[in-house]
């Protein structure tokens, strides 16, 4: 049986592995002919991908009783940040070439965009706090609360992502309908459940 | 002797990169990354080259640009053309055999005109005098590219049908055959697609019945048999494989515009003052190209189409 950090290890190369294949399909040509725009989807899609993933992990948790999967869960989260960072950072750069005004009238004016913006803008705390230095100094209820925000950037990233497509709508109805159903399991654990094991 | 008059819109020949130069852009890339390696990676299912019956006997037109051509491999592998599904990628893998050889390609042209009927494609284009045309084309994505087309003037084979007074408007139908075009069996717009244009821009020189790019038959991503192609316009209005050319009194209901109305504008003219409500036209990515360019006012073609437009407001009917 490997050990936890093995574990890990296997875990971050997966997590990275979307980074890496984009970044050989880009020197190799094969992102089709505007590669750019195909970069900046990809990086926001997986943000959001690692961000149902990481919410997947709670309740696998409740599910099969392995504790050890929330020792994952830093680690994913931390990956949604680097997607995300990633995916704005080619917005601000290959799309608008840090054209500061042009930005601004973009998040302002175009409710996809302002929606982005707000969700990228809450990953900050949540990033910055994920450290156990950080853990300790909040005390792990007020942590617990500041980190109830995924819940939030889950549900207005799945918004962007719906609001932005053209015609079909497939993909980000999937992502929504998982989410719906992971916030779901949470409700029933906290809400139903207690309420029928007081009953009985 | 015909002498060409150069437009203060077109470049100087001697600006035009060699266009062998410019197919090997990106090996050129490639090996200066260092990866020289990947060059010899191929696409599988890009060809860089046309592989349709070439078309003999093409003129030149004065309204072609002289900028840089957009690469075949680019402009036959990113398609926008829902009928073969709504990615990029799609039309090129499931429309290469598009149209079946097997089933005549009928064009019917009706409506409110003197002489209507219904001609088989091959009938519909004898007749013409092919021309090539080196246009832009704009997205209303966002991105651009320049598109050496083989087609006519679309008034021709209006002028033809010998249209009535009560012509204002043309609409244009593409094929409705889920067999053949597979994105048909989801519902992602009303099926078939749907098209229009007032008559004056119908008749527009500038407007044509492109049937081939590169010299060679249209490829089926690209709209094969025939397609509209509308230069100054986004290029959703410029229809792909049509079937139906119809003279109407009323302003056709385009696919876009049933859609999603408070989007999509019957005109549509690429205009960089009036945005997309979810994006910024002011500026396009010129496919194969890193920086961002100044999207033109009717894609630089005002000089030709400005007129049209004279006293519209232009905000009011995008």
């Amino acid at each position: 049986m490997p050990s936890i950090n093995q574990l890990k290890i296997l875990v971050f190369i997966v997590c990275l592995s979307p980074a890496i294949w984009l970044t050989f399909a880009l020197f190799t040509d094969q992102l089709g002919a505007n590669p750019i725009e195909a970069i900046t989807r990809e990086s926001g899609v997986w943000a959001l991908r690692f961000l149902l993933l990481t919410l997947c992990l709670t309740p696998i948790r409740w599910l099969t009783g392995l504790n050890q999967v929330i020792r994952f869960r830093r680690m994913t989260g931390l990956f949604v940040f680097f997607y995300a960072v990633l995916h704005m950072l080619l917005y601000l750069w290959l799309d608008q070439f840090f054209d500061w005004s042009e930005i601004w009238e973009d998040i302002i004016k175009r409710p996809f965009i302002t929606i982005g913006f707000i969700s990228f803008t809450l990953l900050l705390p949540l990033a910055l706090t994920s450290s156990n230095k950080m853990l300790k100094r909040l005390g792990g209820q007020r942590w617990k609360q500041l980190h109830k925000l995924t819940y939030l950037v889950a549900g207005l990233s799945c918004l962007h992502f719906l609001m932005l497509v053209k015609a079909d709508i497939t993909e980000p109805l999937i992502y929504i309908l998982i989410l719906t159903f992971l916030m779901a399991v949470r409700l029933y654990r906290h809400y139903v459940k207690p309420m029928v094991l007081a009953r009985s | 002797m015909w002498i060409r008059k150069q437009q203060p819109w077109q470049l100087p020949e001697s600006e035009v990169t060699d266009h062998e130069v410019f197919l090997n852009r990106r090996q050129f890339i490639n090996s200066a990354a260092g990866i020289a390696a990947a060059a010899a990676m191929p696409i599988s299912f890009a060809a860089d080259k046309p592989t349709g019956n070439a078309f003999e006997a093409v003129i030149d037109s004065h309204f072609s640009t002289e900028e840089k051509l957009t690469t075949y491999q680019d402009i036959t592998t990113y398609n926008n053309f829902y009928e073969f599904g709504i990615s990029k990628e799609a039309p090129a893998l499931l429309a290469k055999d598009f149209p079946d050889p097997a089933k005549p390609w009928m064009v019917k042209i009706d409506g409110e005109c003197d002489n209507p009927g219904e001609f088989e494609y091959s009938d519909l284009i004898a007749k013409q005098t092919l021309e090539e045309r080196i246009y832009r084309m704009r997205c209303v994505e966002g991105w651009s590219m320049v598109i050496p087309w083989i087609g006519f003037p679309l008034a021709d084979v209006l002028k033809a049908a010998k249209p009535n007074s009560k012509a204002k408007y043309v609409e244009f139908t593409t094929l409705f055959d889920p067999q053949q075009m597979p994105g048909q069996n989801r519902r992602v717009l009303q099926w078939p697609y749907v098209e229009g244009l007032r008559i004056d821009e119908a008749m527009h020189p500038l407007t044509i019945l492109a049937i081939g790019l590169y010299g060679h038959e249209m490829p089926g991503q690209n709209g094969a048999p025939i397609r509209l192609v509308v230069p100054w316009k986004y290029g959703f209005k410029s229809i792909k494989s049509i079937v139906s050319i119809r003279f109407v009194e009323k302003m056709p209901l385009t696919a876009w515009v049933q859609s999603n109305p408070s989007e999509y504008g019957f005109y549509s003219n690429v205009n960089p003052d009036v945005d997309h409500p979810r994006w910024s036209q002011s500026r396009e990515r010129r496919i194969g190209e890193f920086l961002k360019r100044k999207t033109l006012m009717f894609n630089g073609y005002g000089e030709q189409v400005a007129s049209l437009y004279e006293g519209m407001d232009l905000r009011k009917y995008f």
